[in-house]
């Protein structure tokens, strides 16, 4: 009987950044292939900036064969929509926003009252952005590792013509043989980094140098404690009575709607020490950040069956 | 930062059921491997104690779906990830209840090892059976039997050689050639990370050693060069008159590697040429290996498109209208061998027909019978035609070019995956 031992091979392999990164290109390549009008989410997070650095090394020296989009909830954090702007202008390619005000003035989001959350409505403005543009295809930077719900879906997600994703009913995707189909008005949700974890996102920003909003670094700003999260005090946000402001540092893990993101203590000031700080951390980035997800334990996957990225 | 040796990446899967305690191996995993985190690890014990459960339940962990929590199974496949330092692992999770086949394909259909749950107690079922048999039909080169819940049978050295001996003597009769065995308990952390006092009998690796040791290429031998083109690169609009004039023909390496230099045909045209350069993102490459996703330049002037291959000049893949495949039927409607099905194989599609369903295999007794349909979960020798030819490999010889899918073009849904057979002689 055959052992087997990784030091008898001879065949070289891709060191798992590089493996990553192919496979992401893979698939990027297969949306361009397959698609007749794909659109790339580009928020101005740090996972849709490693998504950029993916499209360049997929399609250079041509250009991207599908424009970007922003779903604005209009209460972003000003330092990652100038990067956003900044950043698309810089790789000469077109930048689309729709923003969740435009719906709510169309009357299309109503929200329950004026300080919800506007994070999950940003599921309509895309499906209304989706019928603006006729786009089969959304290509998004969600990873597996962020969330139970996100475990299951496929690298290729199919959205019926209500955008919802039926958890029960995905399509086999076996090999890398991806099936893009979709009739009109149906689209697919395709995830390049589907296969990444947070650590594999900093790991891959080291490696390829990426410039980062600055909030994604360790930074003094005026906070509260709130049951157990460090909720950032801002003018969406303010205090509650008798809640002490303090200055923390702090950074950011998520970049998302300002009413529910929150920064984690930190003094990690560069990657590396963002890096060293990932590897070892307890908390799941998103359990810790996202004062949305905590809502249920079933929370995601209810909002994805909605048309939620 | 000095960052510590990488050796790749590795997916794996996990066979069993829940019975065997397959999840709760998962979440050992994780667990001992310091991935399960704080705050998810709070959720999972408010969650147990709701279902009355006294000890943490390691396999709430890997559950994904509101559905599934609710009636205690897993229905899916999901994908899970942890890593050492020195290797990144992806599990898949393919559940163990009535859409076993499928599920079990398309989780192998990535993977290269698999560990085989036992239970001590129930040595080797019917489904140990069947485990083995999908794991070695969709060519998963490694197998990991573990058998696992020893603590209840105390350890006992006699019965872990008893199950050693009975799966000897199937997997022999299957072909399976590359097979482990190691005594765990999933449950108290026995042999997966840390060494147990309860097992000094065993001096054979633990589990984790096993995945680090294991090699994380599909094959271990050299296989022919194959490069479907997804997608042409004609950036003529450039303002750049040195792009005017570039053709990029961009894809990932399915198997072999092509050096700058090489002599190539592209298929089906038949025309040869050499590569003049090989870039990742318009940054020139020297060489490209398996799994990497590049863009080849040719000296020559050839018209390419998307569902063409580029493949070395002294190695071709078989250029075929007819296939011989086993396929595996993955969809709630039967195959209907009165329609026209769209067959997806690398970057190419075409109709296709059924000429033929050989033989069904009955998946307990692994036994041929005949067959008039297939429903879904069957595994079955099926021959097509085509309306365009494919360029193909056996299965066996090459994943790559030997797989493919079947869509349905009413509902586009993927009914079905073929593994393609050497020619019969």
């Amino acid at each position: 009987m055959m052992l087997f031992n990784r030091q008898q091979t001879q065949l070289k392999t891709l060191p798992h950044l590089d493996w990553l990164e192919a496979e992401a290109i893979h698939i990027m390549r297969e949306v361009a292939g397959q698609c007749s009008n794909p659109v790339l989410l580009f928020s101005g997070g740090k996972d849709s900036i490693c998504m950029l650095r993916i499209a360049e090394k997929a399609f250079r020296p041509g250009r991207f064969p599908f424009p970007l989009m922003h779903i604005d909830t209009g209460h972003n954090y000003k330092e990652v929509t100038d990067f956003r702007d900044k950043r698309a202008a810089e790789l000469g390619e077109r930048l689309i926003v729709r923003s969740v005000e435009d719906s709510m003035k169309r009357g299309t989001v109503v929200l329950k009252h004026a300080n919800e959350s506007r994070n999950k409505h940003q599921s309509v403005t895309l499906l209304e952005a989706i019928e603006e543009f006729g786009f089969d295809a959304c290509i998004g930077g969600a990873r597996r590792d962020e969330e139970k719900a996100r475990a299951k879906e496929r690298i290729m997600s199919f959205r019926d013509e209500f955008g919802q994703w039926d958890p029960k009913n995905q399509r086999p995707e076996l090999w890398d043989l991806y099936n893009a189909r979709a009739h009109k008005g149906e689209n697919i949700r395709a995830f390049p980094i589907s296969n990444w974890t947070e650590l594999d996102v900093w790991q891959y920003i080291q490696r390829e140098g990426l410039e980062l909003p600055s909030i994604y670094f360790a930074h003094q700003r005026p906070i509260v404690r709130r049951q157990g999260s460090i909720v950032p005090v801002t003018e969406l946000t303010p205090a509650k009575a008798g809640e002490q402001i303090i200055d923390l540092q702090v950074r950011f893990r998520t970049v998302g709607d300002i009413t529910c993101t929150a920064p984690v203590e930190s003094d990690a000031d560069s990657v590396e020490k963002i890096i060293a700080e990932t590897a070892t951390t307890t908390i799941t980035e998103r359990g810790a950040t996202r004062l949305d997800d905590q809502a249920s334990e079933a929370a995601m996957e209810q909002r994805k069956k909605e048309g939620y990225f | 930062m000095q960052l510590i040796e990488d050796h790749g990446l590795l997916r794996f899967l996990t066979c069993g059921s829940v019975d065997d305690g397959k999840s709760t191996l998962i979440g050992r995993l994780l667990f001992d491997s310091k991935a399960i985190l704080a705050d998810t690890l709070s959720a999972i014990e408010k969650t147990s104690l709701k279902r009355g459960m006294q000890d943490v339940d390691l396999s709430l962990l890997t559950d994904g779906l509101q559905a599934e929590r609710e009636q205690g199974i897993t229905i899916d496949v999901a994908y899970r990830y942890f890593s050492t330092g020195t290797r990144k692992y992806i599990i898949a999770d393919a559940p163990g209840h009535e859409q076993y086949t499928r599920n079990m394909v398309t989780a192998a259909s990535t993977a290269n090892l698999a560990i085989i749950l036992i239970d001590a107690r129930k040595g080797v079922q019917p489904q140990t059976r069947r485990h083995s048999y999908l794991a070695h039909l969709v060519g998963i080169p490694h197998l990991v039997v573990a058998v696992n819940k020893m603590d209840l049978v105390d350890y006992s050295q006699a019965r872990f050689e008893e199950i050693k001996a009975d799966y000897l003597a199937f997997a022999a009769q299957l072909g399976i050639q590359d097979v482990r065995f190691i005594p765990l308990s999933a449950l108290k952390g026995d042999m997966v990370v840390d060494r147990s006092e309860n097992l000094v009998w065993y001096d054979g690796d633990t589990l984790m050693e096993i995945l680090e040791a294991a090699p994380a290429a599909h094959t271990e031998h050299d296989e022919p060069f194959r490069f479907p083109v997804q997608y042409v690169c004609r950036p003529q609009d450039s303002t750049n008159p040195e792009l005017h004039d570039y053709r990029g023909f961009m894809g990932r390496v399915e198997s072999g590697s092509i050096k700058v230099g090489d002599a190539v045909t592209v298929l089906p045209s038949g025309r040869t040429s050499i590569v003049k350069a090989i870039e990742l993102g318009g940054e020139p490459l020297r060489e490209a290996i398996t799994e990497q996703s590049v863009t080849l330049l040719l000296t020559d002037e050839i018209d390419i498109s998307r569902g063409d291959m580029i493949v070395k000049t002294d190695a071709l893949p078989t250029q075929t209208k007819q296939v011989d495949a086993t396929v595996c039927w993955l969809a709630e409607a039967p195959l209907d061998r009165a329609r026209t099905y769209l067959l997806r194989h690398t970057t190419r599609e075409t109709k296709a027909k059924v000429a033929a369903i050989e033989w069904r295999v009955d998946i307990n007794t692994l036994e041929r019978q005949a067959a008039e349909r297939l429903q879904m979960n069957d595994i079955a020798q099926v021959s097509f035609k085509l309306a365009q030819p494919l360029l193909t490999d056996p299965y066996v010889d090459n994943r790559g070019t030997g797989a493919f899918i079947i869509i349905d073009e009413s509902t586009n849904n993927t009914v079905g995956a073929g593994m393609i057979t050497k020619l019969a002689a």
